[in-house]
């Protein structure tokens, strides 16, 4: 080797002798016995608070469970409620339950492409900047807002003359009570966690599959349909869930919004845009009506309802986990 | 034929005989802590170790210019990331480019098909041409379809491995072309990437269940569906195993002569086995282009003898 610098750096690296880790100072695994006492203390409060937690939910569950499947019968699930002062005659919760889903699609139906669309804004243009910022605080705001505000609003709203082929006019009155009117405004409530979802799953998508579709010759529209918003179709979804789920649970827009009444009330002789333009009820509004404190306190009818209602909320938390699992599972490096 | 060279698992082998020409991967024995054979191999004025590891013999074709880059500078900003770099770019050979990070080879890359422009703050002064045409005059996606790019990370698209390739093909044509009409173009991008035989029987699998190596074949076979005149390499091979970048390399030797080839790459041994040409890059200058074996084995700046020597970077 004539070069010293470089024969000296091709010496061989001799490898350190083995030598036994240093003694761990607290062994990873070992009890807590060896702990302060104010460690100990910590731990033992985590561990309470934790099984609180649990137990309480487990209470509201097995309660509710307990107390709905006393109370429900199938015959509900297909009988409409009928004016009555027994239980045994008060009939069931079909069209609240029909009213459910109506809502829960007319809300999806505007909050989803509104909210992607959003979502792809924010994610892909975000210009200006500021006008960013102001889009980006205003979901967070709808995110914060309480739903009777918002209700209150969408009176005001549907009760305006422009409106009113959402619902029933009648001596120059707008009624301002429909399906129409609280769906939309219950879409407000989904928006949010649409938006805030899709954005996240849009910039989980590494920089360099843009560019490699940009690469090709793609141009930025063509990249965000055939790419991006495949990519991020499970956190899409796992959006529009969210935001069923928090429509379905809501309740203060279906009583202010919905006029409250048991079974739909159509307006017109158009069959679907009829019953879209009238009045109902939803799974949330029959049991706020049925339970014990309510107008109509049909308890064991309220207690079935919720059951019903638990039922499809969680039924759609287990629809987010699976495509929450499956969007981790094809990801690039 | 070159082409047709051992399958690894023989070049490994210890018994191997060492030739006046070394089988290409003797080289990678250095890094088994075994110099001997590559030392035996090196002439006079070798300043890397694995000067005189066997190449791939140059290509029969003719070469075609195809790109000329001339007096190109590109700042970010303030910052200027490649200082007035010329060079010409060819069909029938391999430019690699080199240099320790932040030299601006990448940077100098992404101009070619001007990728640089979706960075807000870039600017360039200079002149690249693609077959004559000043590339500013062409419209972006016109001239990447001509001038595609294979990335770092393998990243094929959130689809099947047939529309990762057909998606390449839709879209330009007025009316989207049916699936069947586009099955003979797809699988010969396929063929063309060496990765037909492979998923054959998976075109409607999820590309991102293939390995990295395949992915990465993959993002390859996207870019030649395109037909281009010039392929980049950004570093295809930093995020795959040794088997998946032999294979890779064979391929870019091969496709040399159907398309010019320009590959980043950090990794100097991979550079002197497969490129025809060689840019060393430093401080984004242009400190030297030559011929694969003059870089390394007779360099003639120092700050390149230094570098391809492992004094720095």
């Amino acid at each position: 080797m004539s070069d010293a610098t470089i024969s000296g750096g091709l010496n061989p690296i001799t490898p350190a002798p083995p030598s036994t880790p240093p003694p761990a100072r607290r062994p990873a695994t070992g009890s807590s016995s060896t702990w302060r006492l104010t460690d100990r203390l910590g731990l033992a409060f985590a561990w309470l608070l934790g099984l609180l937690f649990c137990a309480i939910t487990a209470a509201i569950v097995i309660f509710l469970v307990i107390q709905g499947v006393r109370f429900l019968r199938p015959y509900m699930l297909w009988t409409n409620p009928k004016v009555s002062y027994t239980q045994s005659g008060s009939g069931g919760f079909f069209d609240p339950m029909i009213g459910t889903f109506i809502v829960a699609g007319i809300a999806i139906g505007i909050a989803g492409p509104v909210g992607v669309g959003v979502a792809v804004w924010l994610s892909e243009y975000a210009r200006p900047a500021g006008l960013a910022r102001a889009v980006e605080s205003t979901v967070e705001m709808l995110a914060g807002a309480p739903s009777v505000v918002l209700a209150l609003f969408g009176i005001l709203l549907f009760e305006s003359h422009v409106l009113a082929a959402a619902s029933y006019t009648s001596g120059g009155v707008v009624f301002g009570k429909s399906f129409i009117a609280a769906g939309a405004i219950l879409s407000l409530v989904a928006l949010p966690y649409v938006v805030s979802s899709a954005r996240e799953g849009l910039q989980g998508i590494p920089n360099h599959v843009r560019e490699a579709s940009y690469a090709v010759g793609k141009t930025k529209i063509a990249t965000i349909r055939r790419v991006l918003l495949p990519a991020a179709r499970p956190s899409v979804i796992t959006g529009y869930m969210l935001g069923i789920g928090h429509v379905i649970g809501d309740t203060a827009i279906i009583v202010l919004l919905l006029g409250d009444t048991e079974t739909f009330q159509g307006v017109g002789h158009v069959p679907v845009l009829g019953i879209l333009r009238g009045t109902g009820s939803t799974l949330t509004s029959y049991v706020f009506d049925n339970a014990p404190t309510g107008d109509l306190n049909q308890p064991n009818k309220a207690y079935a309802a919720a059951l019903v209602l638990l039922a499809i909320v969680l039924g759609l938390n287990l629809v987010v986990d699976v495509f929450g699992r499956r969007s981790r599972e094809l990801r690039w490096s | 034929m070159e082409l047709n060279r051992p399958p690894r698992v023989r070049r490994l082998s210890p018994a191997a005989p060492v030739t006046a020409r070394p089988p290409r991967t003797e080289a990678p024995t250095l890094v088994n802590g075994n110099g001997a054979a590559a030392a035996d191999s090196h002439g006079a004025g070798a300043t890397s170790s694995f000067v005189g590891a066997r190449r791939p013999p140059r290509s029969t074709v003719p070469t075609i210019d195809r790109m000329q880059v001339e007096q190109v500078s590109i700042a970010y900003a303030s910052k200027l990331a490649v200082k007035e770099v010329s060079l010409p770019i060819r069909q029938g050979e391999v430019l690699a480019l080199i240099g320790p990070s932040g030299c601006g080879k990448t940077t100098l890359l992404r101009s070619l098909n001007r990728l640089t422009e979706l960075t807000k703050t870039a600017s360039l002064t200079g002149r690249i041409a693609l077959d004559g045409t000043d590339i500013t005059t062409l419209e972006p996606t016109a001239l990447r379809r001509r001038v595609t790019m294979v990335f770092q990370q393998p990243n094929p698209f959130p689809m099947s491995v047939f529309d990762n390739v057909a998606y390449v093909l839709r879209e330009q044509a007025k009316r989207r072309p049916r699936r069947d009409s586009l099955r003979g173009e797809v699988e010969t991008a396929l063929a063309r990437a060496g990765l037909l035989d492979e998923v054959a029987d998976s075109l409607d699998h999820p590309a991102l269940r293939l390995s990295g190596g395949q992915q990465q074949r993959l993002c390859i076979a996207r870019a030649l569906a395109a037909q281009p005149e010039v392929l980049l390499l950004d570093e295809p091979c930093s995020a795959l195993d040794p088997r998946s970048t032999a294979v890779i390399e064979d391929l870019v030797v091969k496709l040399r002569e159907q398309v010019a080839i320009v590959i980043v790459t950090h990794n100097l041994q991979q550079a002197y086995r497969i490129a025809d040409h060689v840019g060393f890059m430093y401080l984004g200058e242009l400190v030297e282009y030559a011929s694969a074996t003059t870089l390394f084995g007779s360099p003639r700046q120092q700050r390149t003898k230094d570098y391809v020597s492992g004094a720095f970077g």
